[in-house]
């Protein structure tokens, strides 16, 4: 049926460029960030990076070849799967800084949390675009959401990694607010986080977990850790000023003064050796995605499709304003990377996983027209 | 296709989206306002603050816990010393300021360079250690021609102090820099480079207690790196102390006696097994490890035959020689090979086929019950009664008594021993067993192999009816407020295999060993204040590649055999079991048995029954 349609494909590249230019711009400020390590590993990021990001373009022109409606039919299974793969973690994963979050594949690591920030987009946009949303979502009808969202959280829970669990649940409520959810259970639901948030505090957050969120209210609180890192980072945002210090001149950078500077807090390089320049094109570039995932959904005549694109649109949108504000100081210190500029091999495949999505979605509605 | 879809209100959705568009449009907006706000508005703030990095991090090392004896006595303390270290940023041209240092200081500039060069690691920011421990003159000079030393900056630290030289350096140990596999290992997580670590002893094992937290402090420095403010400080957490379960004046007796020998002593309370006194001689200066060593320094402590870095009550293993006559008589009792009152009547020699060995006493001890042989250490008496048992039982019996395996002791890289059976002669020299060697293992000269520690607790063992008792170093770690945080506990790792019958006869044999006149030990150990059980031990051991070279350095007499000797006292209600080894000693009882007997009566006179 579908290759019937062949000759009338029109694939949108237009958004490519965007995440070209993005991509780019995330191997130059690996390069700068990891200037305190050794050469060699500083050229190995970069590769390594690079080769992520290519393997990401191929998978988007791979992804292309298939309707994005299989996901429809494919979403259970590969949300079992991606479940099975964080249990995996649980048990085979390779720790690091006290948290399994690595399960070693052949000779790559992957992140599985990554993996389920996509799959629970599928599996929800599934169960949604099946109900009838007129007058909005009640209870009854949000539970099974409630669950999907909350096994694959629980899982990151244990790992522990508090802020990619938080992101599912943003990336859920985004969703289902979207949907639209009835006036009355929206109030109840409300009324009960009210209720559960202080017990959630006092019984499921870890004295390191309390004391991240804590920080960020009154950095003084962890002087030599989280504050420092937040003043830091504000310093070295803030001394790039308008046009920044220049590619590999930021000395908050070379001196090694940032955290994690060329994953979680790349940013901080970005701005301090751009200035306000460099890091507000930056950000518009995200805004140009997001805004196009948003015009995609709304040309879409299709639920699934619709909500899968405002899904993935969400996936990338959380990312980026809760890594650019946390860096800024406006967030609590959570691990939480930014797209595709952030080192790290599962974070750009969960990216260009998103783009692949947003131009099958849009192929779509060329080819109905 | 059309059927795919249900009638939905797309333009619900459309509604929808266009609020979400709203939604993230000020979202981002927010992000950009905050952006202008660091960079332009705060910009020129941060950007002084930048100039010199001058929000930094410095260090406050926790104090690490203290080292007592049982009732207290201070071991082990920290000291106020001086590092000398460089910022490389600060100092602008480091050589030309190392230069100046070198002037001022009188360290040769080269030595500086040197460990400048050494000690560099990422971050212009960080201190470089220059030289570690200097003297207050230095840090006087240093500190009056500030100015000139740009970057140089010295620093208050706290250095471990061993308050009496040598004392129980084995059980102790010392600190020493994080090595690099060390730095790998998931236990020194949070640990950096240049720490130091305990490397050995109660200070490797007991680290995390030790260690105490790490904490520092936030400071604005100026563009020469001085310090303006501190902004803000977190104490850091000193280590928490431990208490030893060694008596201080038993200790120091102990090293005494050993002092110009080489050998092991332990003593062990034998109802809890607490470690009363661990020393192992010669012993080696824990000061020189903070200090630091020279090469040669270095290289004449692990060259010396003696092997003053190992630890003989635990790493060294030894033949037990007469005192495994103990198992041999425990083996043949329980198994009812030999009767308390049946005799065996010693030549001077024993006929096993065509072979013959000698008793050492070669005029032969003539008509022997299983105690007067035990006391007089007839090898006549045993090699029959060894034959009569065999090596599988004897082997079956050795390892029920704890040897061939650790004792558990918190101390590092304890030998197991070596208890000989068939299966183990076949597998390791992939020879059959002959019966003849039976003989050697029964008076314990065969391949058997027993640590000083295992001979302590067997003694213990003996001593309060036939518990196997865990050694026990650690009494309890508190904090430094004095709350408990650990507490050392009694365990029993098992039973000798020994009925209270097997064991009276047994007792009796131990108590004539040095209260009757025939008794190997009489003449040199009997106490008219009260009464002493034990065994010699002589051990024939061929020179090793150290002693030969020893020998002819003239620090080892490799041709005299190892003398052991084990005891417990009072005979009634043992309060102390001991076992020394005296390697090249001699006779058992004359070098051996003597230490043991001082060792008791210090503790008894000092611990007097209340």
């Amino acid at each position: 049926m579908f290759e019937a349609t062949e000759g009338k494909r029109q694939v949108d590249w237009g958004i490519l460029l965007p995440v070209f230019l993005l991509g780019i711009i995330g191997v130059v400020a690996i390069y700068s960030a990891a200037a305190s390590e050794t050469p060699h590993l500083q050229r190995i990021l970069c590769i390594k990076q690079t080769v992520w990001f290519c393997g990401g373009l191929l998978m988007i022109i791979f992804s292309l070849f298939f309707n994005y409606k299989r996901l429809f039919s494919w979403a259970d299974g590969i949300y079992i799967i991606s479940l099975l793969l964080l249990v995996g973690v649980l048990f085979l994963g390779r720790e690091a800084g006290g948290a399994r979050r690595w399960l070693p594949v052949g000779p790559v690591a992957v992140q599985p949390s990554e993996l389920v920030k996509i799959t629970l987009v599928i599996m929800l946009a599934k169960y949604y675009s099946q109900k009838s949303v007129m007058d909005g979502l009640t209870l009854r009808y949000l539970m099974v959401p409630i669950a999907l969202t909350a096994v694959p959280f629980v899982l990151i829970w244990l790992q522990p990694d508090l802020g990619t669990g938080m992101l599912l649940v943003l990336i859920a409520g985004l969703i289902t607010g979207f949907i639209k959810v009835q006036r009355r259970t929206l109030i109840g639901f409300g009324a009960a986080m009210l209720v559960t948030g202080p017990l959630l505090w006092m019984f499921l957050l870890k004295p390191y977990q309390k004391q991240r969120v804590l920080t960020l209210l009154n950095p003084d609180r962890d002087p030599l850790g989280a504050g420092y890192h937040i003043i830091q980072s504000k310093i070295a945002i803030g001394s790039g000023m308008i046009f920044g210090k220049g590619y590999m001149k930021g000395t908050q950078n070379a001196l090694a003064f940032l955290p994690e500077q060329h994953t979680d807090f790349i940013f901080s390089v970005l701005s301090e050796e751009w200035g306000l320049v460099g890091a507000s094109v930056v950000m518009l570039l995200y805004f140009f995605i997001i805004v196009w995932g948003i015009s995609i959904a709304y040309k879409c005549k299709d639920p699934f499709g619709i909500i899968l694109a405002v899904g993935v649109t969400g996936v990338i949108f959380w990312q980026v304003a809760i890594n650019i504000g946390m860096v800024m100081g406006l967030l609590p210190v959570v691990g939480v990377p930014l797209p595709l500029i952030s080192y790290g091999g599962s974070s750009v495949l969960t990216f260009m996983m998103c783009i692949a999505v947003l131009m099958n979605v849009s192929k779509k509605q060329t080819w109905i027209e | 296709m059309k059927n795919f879809y249900r009638t939905v209100d797309l333009d619900a959705y459309k509604k929808r989206l266009l609020l979400l568009l709203l939604v993230i449009t000020a979202v981002f907006a927010i992000l950009l306002a905050r952006l202008i706000f660091l960079q332009i508005i705060e910009g020129a703030d941060y950007l002084r603050l930048s100039a010199n990095n001058c929000i930094r991090l410095q260090d406050i090392d926790p104090l690490r816990g203290l080292i007592f004896d049982r009732s207290g006595k201070c071991l082990v303390e920290n000291r106020p010393s001086f590092d000398l270290n460089i910022i490389p940023n600060d100092a602008g041209n480091v050589d030309d300021t190392l230069y100046t240092l070198a002037e001022i200081t009188g360290f040769s500039h080269q030595d500086l360079q040197k460990n400048y060069q050494k000690n560099k690691r990422g971050g212009a920011y960080r201190p470089v250690l220059l030289f570690a421990n200097v003297d207050r003159d230095v840090v006087a000079s240093v500190m009056a021609n500030k100015f000139d030393l740009p970057g140089v900056e010295v620093n208050l630290k706290p250095r471990r102090h061993y308050l009496y030289d040598r004392f129980a350096a084995h059980m102790i140990g010392y600190l020493g820099e994080i090595s690099k596999n060390e730095l790998n290992c998931e236990r020194f997580s949070g640990y950096e480079v240049g720490c130091f670590v305990g490397k050995c002893g109660v200070e490797r094992v007991f680290e995390p207690y030790l260690r105490g937290r790490k904490g520092g402090r936030q400071v604005e420095v100026n563009a020469n790196g001085q310090v303006m403010r501190v902004l803000r400080t977190v104490p850091a957490e000193p280590g928490n102390n431990i208490y030893l379960t060694i008596d201080f004046d038993l200790q120091q007796k102990t090293e005494e006696l050993l002092k110009g020998l080489s050998g092991a002593a332990v003593a062990l309370d034998p109802f809890t097994g607490e470690v009363l006194a661990l020393a192992s001689s010669p012993a080696f200066d824990q000061n020189s490890f903070i200090r630091g060593m020279s090469s040669h320094q270095w290289r004449e402590l692990v060259t010396d035959p003696r092997k003053p870095l190992i630890n003989k009550a635990t790493q060294a293993e030894y033949p037990p020689g007469s005192v495994y006559k103990i198992i041999t008589a425990m083996a043949g009792l329980q198994e009812k090979v030999i009767t308390p009152d049946e005799t065996v009547y010693c030549p001077g020699f024993y006929k096993y086929g065509d072979r013959i060995s000698r008793c050492w006493k070669e005029s032969g001890h003539g008509r022997l019950s299983i105690a007067d042989a035990l006391a007089q250490s007839c090898d006549v008496f045993f090699y029959d009664l060894g034959v009569k048992v065999g090596v599988e039982r004897l082997a079956w019996y050795a390892k029920a008594c704890g040897l061939g395996r650790p004792t558990g002791i918190d101390l590092v890289a304890e030998e197991d021993g070596l208890v000989p059976s068939e299966k183990w002669k076949l597998g390791r020299l992939g020879e059959p067993w002959y019966g003849g060697e039976t003989l050697s293992v029964a008076i314990g000269q065969g391949y058997n192999l027993v640590t000083p520690i295992q001979m302590a607790v067997l003694t213990a063992a003996v001593a309060n009816g036939g518990v196997i008792k865990k050694p026990l170093i650690l009494k309890q770690i508190e904090t430094v407020e004095g709350t408990v945080v650990k507490e050392g506990q009694a365990v029993d790792k098992g039973l000798l295999p020994a009925d209270p019958d097997t064991l009276a006869i047994i007792w009796e044999g131990l108590w004539k060993v040095v209260n009757d006149k025939t008794g190997t030990a009489f003449y040199r150990v009997y106490s008219p204040n009260f009464d002493i059980s034990g065994k010699t031990g002589t051990a024939q051991v061929v020179a090793s590649p150290e002693e030969k070279e020893g020998q002819q350095a003239g620090v080892v007499d490799a041709i005299k055999p190892h003398a052991w000797f084990v005891a417990y006292a009072p005979s009634e209600n043992p309060r102390i079991a001991v076992a020394v080894i005296i390697e090249r000693g001699g006779h058992g009882s004359h070098v051996a048995g003597p230490i043991v007997k001082e060792m008791i009566t210090t503790y008894l006179s000092e611990n007097p029954t209340l």
